[in-house]
């Protein structure tokens, strides 16, 4: 374990230190400024854009940060052959693969909860700065605590789609191709409530298909709280989240492990 | 088989399997109410031809599949409660995206009159978007012949229906039993007099059997 975690240890310092990450972070920082501008030029809806806007930047930073750097993970350490030397020292393959996810894990939740605080921050100032009398008309308080549970849901869903990427990237040998099928099944993860409702008329064996289909991708449409904690309604209850997140721990082992079985099986020549 | 790939992929399915285990609870113990499920971000048809950048057909295909699928879901839901809200503006906004989009307008119309717990009853709905497809297109009989069932089915206005059924007639390439259809509404509605009329105007019809049906109808109600 203890190579695993000298394993994530570098993964972690390797991926702070990357531009696709600080690009990425920059853009997400820009877009949280952003809402507070978009803000004043709408109709009394400026605490709602702010965490719609804020909620979303967190969410699409942390997509595209699992998905860029998640798909190289392995696939970037084969193309270099550093992973002759990795595996040379005395480090099991599973505790790589182990190592490399809670590596890109950690620092997907840095990332998030540096965001969150970045929000706060915008929502204390922007509510410091309304008079009382508008204040007194929101429906839900700028600094909802709610709104931690939508974050909590956007980071169990964005360590969900790392450990597909993680999975991807054991198997792949284009950086663009599983980029491109790891963001596909991200949309389809966000489509997968649909997928389980769908019905085809006359055609039972479709129908049984597409729900299967519906099973076998991640149900990220299941994470999606969002709409619910800027709004304050329907409350989302903490049974919902804690059940959801089990749903997220076996995911993830299942991809992880499936992810270490690939590559205890590829042959390094 | 290496023994650690093995148990790999025992660990991944055995995962795999509480996955899908706990998908399945959660949908049991948390449904989620129909009329919390779903929202309508952009209602307004002609500022989404200008967002989707020249994919407004894909979108209004989007949409009408969204459309569907909400009513599908609604017909099955055992929940009352925002039935069929979003139905007129998801078909509303399938139109405004592609106009000649002439399976929303019919289908569309024929699902927004359908009384409850069928449909959500609206039929001044159902018929304005007819008249929106007829606005578009004026020469497609059929957005007139549905307005004519519309009004025979769910309305209590044989006379609109048999007007509906005339005006359709009266579109070139109309099939040429619209005029008799229009007949049986204008009598059945106790339109004797219209009725006359439009019979006289069918015995001069190019087609034989419309001309006999004209005489033979005519004969019926004594109006020879």
């Amino acid at each position: 374990m203890t190579r695993a975690r000298l394993v994530a240890s570098h993964v972690f310092k390797e991926s702070i230190r990357d531009r696709v990450l600080f690009a990425i972070a920059g853009f997400a920082l820009v877009l949280v400024a952003a809402s507070v501008v978009i803000g004043q030029i709408t109709a009394g809806q400026d605490m709602r854009i702010i965490k719609n806007l804020g909620l979303a930047a967190i969410e699409l930073s942390g997509v595209l940060m699992a998905v860029f750097i998640g798909v190289g993970l392995v696939a970037r350490e084969i193309e270099r052959r550093s992973v002759y030397n990795v595996l040379a020292k005395p480090v099991q393959r599973w505790e790589f693969i182990v190592g490399k996810y809670v590596g890109l894990t950690c620092t997907l939740l840095v990332n998030v909860a540096l965001m969150t605080a970045v929000l706060f921050v915008v929502m204390a100032w922007f509510e410091w700065t309304t008079p009382v009398e508008v204040t007194r008309g929101w429906t839900v308080p700028a600094l909802d605590p709610a709104l931690l549970k939508a974050v909590v849901m956007i980071a169990a869903e964005l360590l969900v789609l790392t450990a597909v990427a993680l999975l991807v990237s054991t198997f792949s040998s284009s950086g663009v191709m599983s980029a491109v099928l790891t963001l596909g099944v991200w949309v389809a993860g966000h489509l997968s409530a649909d997928l389980r409702m769908f019905v085809a008329p006359g055609a039972p064996w479709l129908t049984t298909l597409v729900h299967m289909a519906g099973a076998v991708v991640p149900a990220f449409s299941e994470f999606d709280i969002k709409a619910q904690v800027v709004n304050g309604r329907p409350p989302v209850g903490w049974s919902v989240i804690a059940v959801t997140l089990a749903y997220a721990s076996a995911y993830i082992t299942a991809m992880v492990a499936a992810a270490v079985a690939v590559f205890t099986r590829r042959e390094f020549t | 088989m290496r023994r650690g790939t093995t148990s790999a992929l025992i660990v991944a399915v055995a995962a795999a399997l509480m996955a899908v285990a706990t998908l399945d609870a959660r949908a049991r113990w948390f449904p989620v109410p129909v009329d919390e499920q779903r929202e309508l971000y952009v209602a307004d048809g002609r500022l989404l031809a200008h967002a989707t950048l020249g994919f407004d057909a894909v979108a209004a295909d989007v949409y009408w599949i969204r459309a569907v699928q909400h009513y599908g879901r609604d017909r099955r839901s055992l929940t009352y409660e925002g039935r069929y809200a979003l139905l007129h503006p998801l078909i509303d906004v399938t139109t405004t995206l592609d106009p000649y989009f002439s399976v929303a307008y019919q289908f569309g119309a024929v699902f927004l009159a359908e009384p409850l717990p069928n449909g959500p009853g609206r039929l001044d709905l159902g018929l304005a978007l007819l008249e929106k497809g007829l606005a578009v297109e004026p020469d497609r009989w059929q957005y007139a012949q549905y307005l004519g069932f519309l009004h025979y089915w769910h309305g209590t206005d044989r006379t609109a229906a048999a007007r509906a059924f005339e005006r359709a007639a009266r579109i070139p390439g109309a099939p040429n039993w619209l005029q008799p259809l229009a007949v049986g509404m204008l009598v059945e509605g106790g339109e004797r007099d219209a009725a006359v009329t439009m019979l006289r105007e069918m015995t001069r019809s190019e087609d034989r059997w419309i001309r006999e049906l004209a005489e033979r109808k005519l004969a019926e109600i004594g109006a020879r």
